[in-house]
């Protein structure tokens, strides 16, 4: 039986090609690998093997012949011993793919769309159990301990998060409790231990990856978004990563540019991850327990500058807040303010200036970046009609802008001032005192934007 | 810390391997090499798209590291996949699938030729980025030393993925923990069009732990029983608690790094000669003949290989695109 050798796509966007040179003649033989013909194609020069041994028992197209399109019969090839004349017995080989249905593997799935916002967050209930005054440290070293109390897979790993009980003492306690086949000390090897705890993860053990700082993750970022974040998606899926990557993000005191950064929209714009960013006591511990039980890759952004602030917090280990809501940190009528991290603090300080001046504030605490809570600040600036986003990062293509776009989308007609934001200046963050301060947000910069917006 | 070279051809007889296994281990290779044929058939008739880098060439590599393993070992590599997943025993028509995009695909379509996996069958990937395959199997192996489960991961890398950064972290990591992990490098001499010569300073990368005191061995990657003899002697290392060791394998692909590589820089000359002195499968099929396997029994092999691939190249043109609803799903796990 001969086959017919088609015109090949030889590359992922090649559509038509021009026959070169045929290198073999009518009547020659050929083995599988031959060089048969050259084509050019839209991007090189390429040579088409023979698949199968044979011999070429007639060339279709000639050389040089242009615009020869993707699966056009080229020549004909005979097996061995096959009569030259074969050629005209020629079984066609499979083109256009033919869409016979076998029975699908999975059912359907429901319509869904993006993990933007979440579709079900279970509902957060109000605590009323006993709690203790102490500080995010404490807070969320005691969430690690009840979650590793609790689960053997849980295990935390970074650079110095062992014997020296964590860079910024978050970590206190936890080797002596564990010991050191649950929190590991690594080397300096940022790219190294995150895509080795992307492997445990994928293996089903829950690891918690501290960043010494998440300036330091930048050196990791391609196997938190590319191999944690997508591999679910890659995989049908097949696979999960059940991860937390934690550590201090943002502004720390006079460290300077490569020391200081916000990565919220970066890491927030990435379907594949959640992105959790709190503020008080409670929700370091609630959403820390929750991330670390949660199947997904979470990326928790603490703060330097909160780490030493106390809070209560509830004592009871099953307390845990759900991933994906905002948090109303402070009801007020006149304007909407969203802020998230150290900025709610700042916000809440606004507030009270805001106050003394006659407007009523509410602070939005979002808490959860991805998935975004959008029902909670819609539901806010329906009522108020004016929003001001704070966030220490740079204001282009930042969370502010996101709030601005989803305003548009969601509550034009509410609103009765432009969305303003207040962000942290678009340079790399200077070391003097002086310059630093200008650079981030401060209370009055939210106060001024809150009046503005109010138009008082 | 043993650093040796090895190239010699190995005695198969006092490997213990009988002409039952080799005829298997004939069969795998020739598998692999039929269905790399037939996928590269269908890139040309438009119906595999993007990006589809073939094994063909390399098939002793997979089969032999394959037959050194225990049940439950895993094994990571990189976007060059396809064989790897058929040595681990995935169905050919769920990897075809995958390749043309359809739903009964590993990865549902999601993820195509780079990028497929297998729970069942130990296979984490199948990974796009060079290198970061290599962390993440050392964090595979990582799991097993947590466990404590006498489990070894399998990490395959290239020869232009040794000079990644995160390959040395890995290293350091693992030779620090001691995790049982053997990284297996395939030195095909190219990353893309770039020789060896021309990208390492160093070309003999079985040194590339020496830093680390991770003992390595080059391989004779054409002969599946080189690599299953090299191969049963490194996972004894991995799985004993002596930590990572690596083996580089010298092997050979014999057609384009991807679909479309005009191959400008080598010689058809010197592929030439890797297929008719080297081929992983025409050795085996010698030392079956000269061991008294007959005919027959080859030709039986080899008419249900191409059964095997025909079916799933069907099963991969049959199978429906998938459901436009799927575009939505397998993001993140339900909480
Ligand atoms: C980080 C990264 N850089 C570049 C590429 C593009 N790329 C894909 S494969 C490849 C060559 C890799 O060669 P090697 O590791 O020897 O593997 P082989 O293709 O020979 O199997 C390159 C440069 C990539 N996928 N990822
Ligand atoms: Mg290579």
């Amino acid at each position: 039986m001969a086959t017919e050798v088609l015109m090949p796509a030889l590359s992922p966007t090649m559509t038509e090609g021009k026959i070169a040179r045929w290198l073999k003649s009518e009547g020659e033989s050929v083995r599988a690998g031959d060089v048969l013909a050259e084509i050019e194609t839209d991007k090189a020069t390429m040579e088409v093997e023979a698949i199968d041994e044979g011999v070429l028992a007639k060339i279709v197209i000639p050389e040089g012949t242009e615009h020869v399109a993707v699966n056009t019969p080229i020549a004909v090839i005979a097996e061995n011993g096959e009569e030259a004349g074969a050629a005209e017995n020629i079984a066609p080989a499979s083109r256009a793919p033919q869409e016979t249905p076998v029975k699908a593997p999975r059912p359907s799935p429901p319509p869904a769309t993006s993990t933007i916002t979440q579709r079900a967050v279970p509902p957060e209930t109000e605590y009323t159990g006993k709690t203790r005054t102490m500080t995010v440290r404490e807070a969320l070293r005691d969430a690690m301990v009840e979650e590793m109390r609790r689960d053997d897979t849980v295990f935390l790993i970074g650079e110095e998060v062992a014997e020296y009980q964590g860079a910024y003492k978050i970590s206190q306690g936890l080797l002596e409790e564990f010991g050191a086949r649950r929190v590991i000390d690594t080397p300096i090897t940022e790219q190294g231990f995150t895509g080795l705890g992307v492997g445990a993860g994928f293996a089903g053990l829950r690891p918690i990856v501290e960043f010494m700082t998440f300036n330091f993750a930048m050196q990791a970022i391609d196997q938190i978004i590319n191999s944690a974040g997508k591999t679910r998606y890659m995989s049908g899926g097949q696979m999960s990563c059940p991860i937390v990557f934690r550590g201090p993000n943002g502004i720390a005191a006079r460290v300077a540019a490569q020391h200081s950064q916000c990565y919220a929209s970066w890491y927030a714009h990435c379907p594949g991850l959640k992105v959790v960013a709190p503020y008080t006591g409670a929700d370091h511990k609630g959403l820390l327990k929750s991330a670390i039980r949660d199947p997904n890759p979470v990326v928790f952004l603490e703060h330097e500058l909160v780490y030493g602030e106390s809070f209560a917090v509830p004592d009871d280990p099953e307390f845990i807040v759900p991933i994906g809501r905002a948090r109303i940190a402070r009801p007020g009528e006149h304007v909407t303010i969203t802020a998230f991290s150290r900025m709610v603090k700042l916000a809440m300080q606004a507030a009270e200036e805001l106050q003394k001046a006659g407007i009523s504030a509410e602070i939005i605490d979002l808490r959860t970046l991805r998935p975004f809570d959008v029902e909670t600040v819609v539901a806010s600036v329906k009522k108020t009609n004016r929003i001001v986003a704070v966030e220490e990062g740079w204001p282009f293509a930042g969370i502010g802008s996101e709030l601005a776009a989803i305003m548009m989308e969601e509550c034009f007609d509410w609103l009765d001032a432009p969305v303003k934001r207040v962000a942290g200046k678009d340079v790399p963050l200077p070391y003097a005192a002086n310059l630093e301060r200008l650079a981030v947000p401060q209370v009055e910069d939210i106060v001024a934007a809150a009046r503005e917006v109010a138009y008082r | 810390m043993a650093v040796k070279r090895k190239s010699d051809s190995v005695k198969f007889a006092d490997l213990g391997v009988s002409q039952q296994e080799l005829l298997r281990y004939y069969g795998d290779m020739l598998l692999i090499r039929r269905f790399e044929e037939r996928a590269g058939q269908m890139y040309g008739m438009g119906l595999i798209g993007g990006f589809c880098h073939l094994y063909i060439g390399q098939e002793a590599v997979v089969v032999g590291m394959q037959a050194a393993l225990k049940e439950g070992d895993t094994i990571v590599t990189s976007y060059r996949d396809h064989g790897h997943m058929l040595a681990a025993g995935m169905d050919p028509k769920g990897v075809m699938a995958e390749l043309t995009g359809r739903r009964s695909g590993y990865s549902h379509g999601k993820g195509g030729s780079m990028h497929m996996f297998s729970r069942e069958k130990n296979f984490f990937g199948g990974h796009g980025i060079v290198g970061a395959q290599v962390p993440i199997g050392t964090g595979l192996a990582f799991a097993h030393h947590y466990r404590g489960n006498g489990l070894i991961c399998v990490t395959y890398l290239g020869d232009g993925a040794i000079n990644q950064g995160q390959v040395y972290e890995s290293f350091n990591m693992a030779a620090l923990w001691k995790l049982p992990v053997v990284y297996a490098i395939e030195n095909n001499r190219y990353g893309m069009g770039t020789s060896i010569d021309r990208a390492s300073a160093r070309t003999d990368l079985f040194h590339r732990g020496m830093a680390y005191g991770i003992p390595g061995e080059q391989v004779d990657g054409m002969n599946v029983l080189a690599i299953y003899e090299a191969g049963l002697a490194a996972a004894e290392h991995a799985r004993s608690g002596q930590g990572p060791i690596i083996l580089e394998m010298m092997t050979y692909r014999y057609r384009g790094h991807s679909m479309s590589d005009p191959a400008k820089y080598r010689t058809r000359d010197e592929v030439n000669r890797m297929r008719t002195e080297h081929d992983p499968i025409e050795q085996v099929r010698h030392r079956l003949l000269e061991d008294g396997a007959n005919e027959a029994q080859l030709k039986q092999i080899e008419g249900e290989v191409r059964d095997r691939v025909a079916e799933a190249a069907q099963f991969a043109q049959d199978s429906p695109e998938p459901d436009p609803a799927e575009l939505w799903t397998d993001v993140l796990a339900e909480a």
